[in-house]
């Protein structure tokens, strides 16, 4: 299949791992992946924070670069861009954009996945071949879970991957208070949040905290680099994309 | 100049100043205190857990649960599309039976009203069951003022009035309160309470109703609110599970309702999936204790004298949006309150408004606007929420409360003027739509990495984003970006590789497709 890679403007800059486990994942599943380089970002934080005149040209540099018929899937490691897309754009095409605009939002909105649908709805793969022998707990991450609703199918990958000491989160479905500006707006209530979500975590004893969000990720990993805890955030498609091959390496020292 | 030929005039919302739908400074200001505050959040942790789960578990038993959510969510649905008919016909019905129907444009219509028709009675003081309308009204700071006395008569609410307090939580007031702190209210407040009461709750419980027993016998007049009110048949209904409303609503010579007009409902019918939802949302119960009904007045039996105030202040303006008009489906049953993640660690002050939580975020500044001061403290609310999702899951009624809370938040961006925030906005998304510009930042990002010395992680940030950096570690941008590694060499020998392993791992392993269904 011909797949299009949104890196997402935070995992182009911030995240590149991430975005590349996702490119070298679904190379070695055999398909084309093709990354349009005009892409920057989907306007999820403009829309989230109340701006929708500001990301028009976002929403309508998305359409265009995705829009392509040749273009089969479009893939983004990230609930809450895949989320923006099938569900904010069409709000800010409504109110700001043209019927061009409107029209091209709708048809790209349909082919738009998040990576864990992508594999499991799309291209009908449980056991993707990856070898992870660690121990890992996952977030499910708000936006994946009741935006988008993928239920279990990142934990059927997981549980797919060879060698994984999968171990439960308790209270997984509770947000680990990121909400992008949310954050940086509501910084106390947010830090209530996440340290609940972090205390849940080290109580696994997992060396890994993995997710479908970098987002998400970046604001739990910020919470245990903070209190040194030794766990560190790994996004679901690094683990996924680890083979016995070519297995997953830390790039840095656990922050 | 501009021209206005009959433009028609927005719907005025509830008056500044007047009631209980603004706090006093903003949401981040007030959680930044309530979080300080141990007892709120053991409480509300433990009380808000506990209700989560009894919510599942009758939720989750009921085969039609879903089908009955959309039948609330289209029957409210349907009532907001003819409101102004189906107020009428209650008018019309509630007159019929020997009621009286008043309506009250906003919180000051409706407090003077209701001193009026108490004062008509003579009585100096007047029972009160719990109710949500006469909380965001102020009645009781009004009656006070004017030299009546009203008794709550709900325990929490009753709490809440002898602390000289305000409720936190919709079903339960009291919520932030524990035992010993009621004994010591109690103690304080209750004319001759016995010195020895102790903290358990049956003896708090048996203290408070040996005082409401008296009040109960000895007051000719009641307030009340209403869950429902019906159209077809001109009945109101409440719903309670102490019986301290069915009290007030039944021994009284008087009594006066208060209601908002989105409480209509068109028939008796609807009550069979109100009923259901309700009591499974609010207390985790298949059915609540106590279920009064009445319509109009009936000779011999209850009060002889029934006022019915139909209340706005501000839902005509909620109305007349066409997306937020969704928040007037609420059926006041707090399950969004009990699983939001903010609800649980902020608690019900911090929002400053009679309506706390995520419905409180959107129904507040749509009764109440978000523009009625500088700084307004109710443009904070549509921002107090993560858009974390789960009240839109818990809803009985399926208020899509996230998607209100963005379309509010558009809203204080549309109506603020030029603020450094949408300036930035509008810096970031100018970066953004030109991939040259774009590729330039992200470059200029890099240079970040000296921020973060030898421990490749950035400890402290400067305003804004220092509230996040107390508690937060960041990153420093990495050396590459996705995109220019994509395009090196080693990005192009890492993709070949993964191809060529793929290939091997194919080639050893027959196909053998396992598709979503075989996996189930």
């Amino acid at each position: 299949m011909r797949i299009g890679l949104f890196a997402t403007c935070l995992g182009d800059t911030l995240f590149p791992d991430a975005v590349k486990a996702t490119a070298l994942l679904l190379t070695r599943l055999g398909h084309e992946v093709v990354f349009p380089p005009e892409q920057t970002c989907c306007g999820q934080m403009h829309v989230n924070t109340g701006y929708q005149r500001e990301p028009v040209p976002l929403v309508r540099g998305f359409a265009e670069q995705f829009g392509d018929a040749s273009i089969e899937a479009v893939v983004m490691p990230s609930g809450s861009c895949a989320g923006s897309v099938r569900h904010q754009h069409e709000i800010v095409a409504a109110r700001y954009g043209d019927a061009a605009l409107r029209s091209g939002v709708a048809t790209v909105k349909e082919k738009t996945y998040e990576l864990s649908e992508l594999l499991v709805d799309v291209l009908g793969v449980t056991d993707v071949g990856a070898y992870f022998p660690h121990r890992v707990t996952y977030h499910p991450t708000c936006h994946s879970l009741r935006m988008l609703r993928v239920g279990e199918k990142p934990l059927r990958l997981l549980r797919a991957v060879e060698d994984i000491d999968l171990v439960e989160l308790p209270e997984a479905d509770s947000c680990c208070g990121f909400g992008g500006t949310f954050a940086v707006k509501n910084a106390d209530t947010s830090t209530a949040m996440l340290h609940d979500k972090v205390g849940h975590i080290t109580a696994t004893g997992a060396d890994i905290c993995a997710a479908g969000d970098s987002s998400c990720l970046m604001h739990i990993g910020g919470g245990l680099s903070r209190i040194r805890s030794g766990t560190r955030t790994l996004h679901l498609a690094q683990i996924l994309a680890a083979t016995r091959t070519a297995p997953y390496v830390p790039t840095e020292a656990v922050r | 100049m501009s021209t206005f030929l009959g433009m028609p005039a927005a719907p005025p919302r509830a008056p500044y100043g007047a009631g209980n739908l603004r706090g006093d400074r903003s949401f981040p200001k007030a959680a930044h205190d309530e979080l300080r505050n141990d007892q709120l959040r053991r409480n509300l942790g433990k009380a808000t857990h506990t209700i989560r789960a009894k919510r599942l578990a009758v939720t989750g038993e009921l085969p039609d649960w879903e089908r009955l959510r959309d039948a609330g969510s289209a029957l409210k649905t349907a009532t907001m599309n003819r409101l102004p008919d189906l107020l009428e016909e209650l008018e019309r019905k509630v007159t019929e039976r020997g009621g009286t129907v008043h309506w009250a444009r906003d919180a000051v219509e409706a407090n003077a009203l209701v001193t009026e028709l108490i004062e008509a009675t003579g009585s100096r003081e007047v029972i009160k069951v719990k109710s949500m309308a006469t909380q965001e009204i102020g009645l009781n700071e009004h009656l006070e003022s004017r030299g009546i006395t009203p008794y709550e008569t709900d325990l929490a609410e009753l709490i809440v009035q002898l602390a000289h307090d305000k409720p936190s939580h919709i079903l339960v007031p009291a919520i932030h309160r524990n035992r010993d702190e009621i004994r010591e209210i109690f103690l304080k407040e209750i004319p001759g309470v016995d010195p020895e009461l102790d903290a358990v709750p049956a003896h708090l419980a048996a203290a408070a109703r040996a005082y409401l027993r008296e009040k109960f016998m000895t007051t000719k007049v009641a307030v009340s609110g209403a869950n429902f009110g019906v159209a077809e048949t001109g009945t109101l209904a409440v719903v309670e599970s102490e019986g301290n409303g069915r009290m007030c609503l039944t021994l009284p010579e008087t009594l006066i309702t208060v209601m908002g007009i989105e409480k209509v409902i068109p028939r008796y019918q609807d009550l069979e999936v109100f009923l259901q939802l309700l009591p499974r949302s609010s207390t985790g119960e298949r059915m609540n204790p106590y279920t009064s009904m009445w319509t109009g007045t009936t000779p011999g039996d209850g009060p002889q004298d029934f006022h019915l105030v139909l209340l706005d202040n501000g839902r005509t303006a909620a109305l007349a949006d066409s997306v937020g008009r969704e928040a007037l489906n609420c059926i006041r049953c707090s399950a969004c309150l009990n699983v939001c993640p903010v609800y649980e660690r902020a608690g019900g002050h911090a929002y400053g408004s009679t309506y706390p939580g995520p419905i409180g975020a959107v129904l507040t500044p749509q009764l109440a606007g978000m523009h009625a001061a500088k700084d307004d403290p109710n443009s904070s609310l549509p921002y107090a929420s993560s858009l974390c999702g789960a009240c839109f899951d818990a809803c009985p009624v399926k208020i899509d409360i996230p998607s209100l809370l963005v379309e509010l938040r558009h809203q204080k961006t549309e109506e603020s003027g030029t603020t450094a925030e949408k300036l930035a906005m509008k810096a970031a998304a100018g970066v953004m739509k030109r991939p040259k510009v774009y590729t330039a930042a992200q470059n200029a990002a890099r240079l970040g990495r000296v921020a973060g010395g030898r421990s490749g992680t950035i400890s402290h940030l400067p305003p804004p984003f220092n509230g996040w950096s107390e508690s937060r570690d960041t990153p420093v941008p990495p050396r590459h970006t996705f995109r220019s590694w994509l395009a090196s060499d080693e990005g192009t020998a890492a993709l070949r590789d993964a191809a060529a392993e793929g290939a091997r791992q194919r080639a050893a392993a027959p196909e053998t497709p396992d598709t979503p269904e075989e996996d189930r």
